[in-house]
């Protein structure tokens, strides 16, 4: 192998509370593909802003060699400079805008000041014929489905002459016809030496792309070694491989009989008319179980959740039936109505409000059951919150503190307290426990296993593992909205789980 | 969580949406103070401004404005805007006084219900259709305006009947103000001795004897002392009664039912707001309607007031409303703002307006000194926050 174009050596780096990177090193030659894999967490993410400059060099330890000589990039324009363009998995495209004046933002050949026009379109022009895309130039870039919005991101990063291309999840949003004119455009730059970072759950993509592979997890390499050299089985291995720590209590709940059944549950990206993000997905959920939904980013997990909650604002559809009878589901209303709470993922966006109190997001869901139809009581709805918060162990000085202002894991307890106010005999989690630190964590285990003994049923999505196999009674896992794969506790086992999640198994129990 | 009821009553922490209004009501008082002393002069020794007769001028001024911005609050604080306002103040107005032939009780209804139409259509092309606010009333304000010339043909029409004027002119007896102040004295005490019970009852902090006498008393001597000085100068006004029950009313509901509840949520979170089962679409109408309606009382008040329906009447109101708002300490981002801090704000530009024409201040510069101050307001608020 020739000399390394890039290398990093011993990056660590740290945000209150966690260490993201401990330790990291990574290196990449010229024309490879270097797939970087890891659970969701594992520090993929950061390294990689690392390498962008968006966490500037003091705020890491380590070195970054470019062509050997060390280098530090204060922020995302040295890193351009230095002929690094990374592509995020949100795009960053100026929508309403065209494909050439995107692939030109804030780079636009200009005369005098002034915007050299027929420069632009033409110099676009000819990186797209260099790509071989059929893509007018002058097209906003809205008018385009989310596959070639990817493919004009390439081209402005190939328009900066990049040497090192980074690529996170470029397939997520992508059909498998779109995914093999990107696989063709990577070749033929590998070809022509450029060096690529591919970031990907999809371990089968991984292998047909992929020249190396370094594994990340707990934000530590595990290992890099030729794609040939290995198989997906002891990637899986690797990207798991650690023990579910002893911080979930043994719980034997006693499983009652199924109030809850969701069939057929299909779901259109609202983006893109046709591409189904949920495909025909079913299941139960029974009194005093806590039944786990796997499945890594993008998998279709929130969307699940979101459609059969009535609150998917794209085409679906779906049978609901509650006790065992049929019920129209339209909107969050109606799902309340029928006794299902939803702790929905990311609490500052769906969950709070921030600037209001407390008490005042506690009773938000059921505000017509605890303080009356028409004219509300305070003092009752003070009393319940009270009562729940000191249940949850909120910390806050009073429930008429700002929600706002509380750390993750309180806001969490509070958007939990919100829907269990509501009396909800069925509760959606969705990734309950994100970005809140390890003590909270264990606290929400600790209630999520009380409710269930107490006849909940809980269905719980996380895309950490060991939080599913850790707290559940059932699992079933998600892959690219298909179910793939369903385990009782007693059999799921890590390298199962994920084989079924990265679509390498699939499995019915 | 043991010291939550120390908190609310507690004496040092203040909570910032009170801090806010109490900010204005010191700011308030600065204004008053310093036109009292600059309306000093041989026949006025103690000042004119705050004297019976002006001080009831200034309120009657008041009460169209701070009748729109309580009902422009409700609509502001669920993320929306009425630029329509002023429009449909001319239009409900000229059709009121267009149909006095049906009988004065026909005529006012009919100015209310046109009101309430006009807010329940913009309101469902906003709720309903998606169109937003902005657009849906900055048409409102130039069709409705269109539709007053149509129907008045650009004529201004006196208005004949003397009850209808007389909502806009004449004070209601001194001895019903009186009774009206026992009847108001009698409430507070009331609810609050009825909360402590209440709080006893689920478990809270009860307050202390002193500390009920104190939030009785208090609010007792203001409605005392407000009664005699009205009386002073020939009762309480008419237009000012309806002001003040408009406010209690909008406190009420913006405060104590779920109709108030879910139009902070909407406003403060949308998103969440919809999660939580809230079914945004019919709150956003009904604070159109709401607005609509309160619209068609304030051009009764106004058209009675002037004792004419002029076909530009009502232009610009809607700018006044939304100021009185922004004064008192409302987001045009949804989500924050009280009703009380809406009157203040209307009470603050009312006493601007009055105080410069008594000092016989330049017309250009009232207008200067009234933008100044709503931007200061807003630059005030800003710069607390950031601080906080």
């Amino acid at each position: 192998m020739q000399a390394p174009l890039l290398e990093m050596k011993q990056i660590t780096k740290s945000f209150p509370g966690v260490r993201a990177l401990d330790g990291v090193s990574f290196d990449l030659s010229p024309g490879e593909i270097h797939a970087l894999v890891g659970e969701n967490g594992a520090g993929k993410s950061t390294l990689i802003k690392i390498l962008a400059g968006v966490y500037p060099h003091p705020e890491y330890d380590g070195e970054i060699f470019l062509d050997g000589s060390a280098r530090c990039f204060a922020n995302v324009r040295d890193a351009e400079k230095a002929r690094i363009a990374v592509i995020y998995q949100e795009l960053s495209l100026v929508k309403d805008v065209s494909v050439a004046e995107n692939i030109f933002l804030g780079r636009e050949p200009r005369r005098f000041g002034v915007i050299n026009w027929e420069k632009l379109y033409s110099r676009a022009q000819q990186l797209l014929d260099d790509l071989h895309l059929a893509i007018d130039p002058l097209t906003p870039v809205r008018n385009l489905g989310i596959g070639q919005q990817q493919l004009v991101e390439i081209a402005k990063a190939l328009s900066q002459d990049a040497r090192i291309v980074v690529l996170d999840e470029p397939t997520a949003a992508l059909t498998d016809a779109e995914v093999e004119t990107l696989f063709g455009i990577l070749n033929k730059l590998r070809a022509r030496g450029v060096a690529m970072i591919y970031i990907s759950h999809k371990l089968d993509e991984v292998f047909r792309i992929s020249d190396r592979i370094t594994v990340l997890r707990d934000g530590r390499t595990i290992g890099t070694e030729a794609t040939s050299d290995l198989d997906e089985a002891r990637v899986i291995a690797k990207m798991v491989g650690r023990e579910v720590g002893q911080i979930f209590p043994e719980v034997k709940h006693e499983r009652g009989d199924v109030i809850f059944e969701a069939r057929n549950v299909t779901v259109e990206d609202p983006g893109v008319p046709g591409k189904l993000l949920v495909d025909r997905v079913g299941f139960t959920a029974r009194k005093a179980e806590v039944l786990g939904i796997a499945g890594l980013m993008g998998s279709g997990r929130s969307e699940l959740l979101m459609a059969i909650f009535g609150a998917h604002p794209g085409r679906k559809s779906a049978e609901i039936l509650v006790d065992q009878k049929p019920v129209q589901i339209n909107q969050p209303s109606d799902a309340i109505k029928h006794g299902i709470g939803f702790v929905t993922e990311d609490r500052k966006r769906y969950g709070l409000i921030l600037d209001q109190t407390i008490l005042k997001n506690m009773t938000l869901a059921g505000l017509r059951k605890l303080s009356g139809r028409f004219v509300t009581n305070e003092d009752a709805e003070a009393a319940a919150g009270e009562r729940s918060a000191r249940e949850l162990r909120i910390k806050a000085n009073s429930v008429f503190t700002i929600a706002g202002t509380l750390s993750g894991g309180n806001q969490q307890k509070v958007v939990l307290a919100k829907w269990l106010l509501t009396n909800p005999r069925v509760l959606f989690l969705d990734e309950p426990t994100r970005g809140i630190d390890v003590g909270a964590k264990q606290e929400i285990y600790a209630q999520i296993n009380k409710l269930a003994e107490r006849g909940l049923a809980i269905v719980l999505v996380s895309s950490e593992l060991p939080e599913v196999l850790g707290l559940s009674d059932r699992v079933i896992v998600l892959y690219e909205g298909r179910i793939t794969g369903e385990f009782t506790r007693g059999e799921a086992t890590p390298e199962a789980v994920m084989s079924c999640a990265t679509g390498h198994a699939r499995r019915a129990a | 969580m043991t010291d939550s009821a120390n908190t609310r009553t507690g004496r040092f922490k203040i909570r910032t949406s009170a801090l806010r209004a109490y900010t204005m009501l010191l700011a308030l008082i600065v204004i008053w103070l310093f036109f009292q002393w600059a309306t000093i002069d041989q026949y006025h020794p103690y000042g004119l401004f705050l004297g019976a007769v002006n001080f009831s001028k200034l309120l009657q001024q008041m009460a169209v404005t701070g009748v729109l911005a309580v009902g422009m609050l409700m609509v502001i604080v669920c993320g929306n805007i009425d630029l329509s306002v002023g429009a449909v103040v001319g239009l409900s107005g000229g059709i009121a006084a267009m149909s006095q032939g049906w009988g004065v009780v026909p005529s006012l209804a009919a100015a209310i219900v046109v009101g309430l139409l006009i807010g329940a259509i913009q309101g469902t092309l906003v709720a309903y259709v998606n169109i937003p606010a902005f657009i849906v009333t900055l048409g409102g304000l130039e069709a409705w305006r269109g539709v007053i010339l149509k129907l008045t043909k650009g004529a201004t029409i006196p208005v004949e009947h003397p009850f209808f004027r007389s909502l806009g002119r004449d004070f209601i007896d001194p001895r019903i103000g009186f009774g009206l102040a026992i009847a108001g004295i009698a409430a507070i005490a009331w609810t609050n001795i009825r909360r402590n019970r209440a709080r006893q009852r689920h478990g809270l902090k009860v307050l202390s004897a002193a500390a009920i006498a104190t939030r009785i008393l208090f609010p007792s001597v203001v409605i005392v002392a407000f009664i005699f000085l009205m009386n002073k100068a020939g009762g309480v006004p008419i237009p000012v009664i309806f002001l003040l029950a408009v406010a209690l009313a909008g406190s009420f509901l913006t405060a104590n039912t779920t109709f108030g509840r879910y139009l902070y949520a909407i406003g403060g979170n949308p998103d969440a707001a919809r999660l939580s089962g809230i079914n945004l679409r019919r709150y956003i109408l009904a604070a159109f309607c709401v607005m609509g309606a309160l619209a068609g009382l304030a051009s009764i008040l106004h058209t009675a007031r002037v004792g004419s329906a002029s076909p530009d009447a009502g232009s610009l109101m809607e700018l006044d409303a939304i100021a009185s708002c922004v004064i008192g300490g409302t987001s045009l981002m949804g989500g924050r703002g009280t009703v009380f801090g809406a009157v203040l704000g209307a009470l603050i530009l009312a006493s601007l307006d009055n105080g410069m024409s008594l000092l016989n201040v330049e017309n250009w510069a009232q207008y200067v000194v009234k933008g100044g101050v709503l931007v200061a307001a807003v630059g005030f608020d800003m710069f607390g926050r950031r601080k906080a």
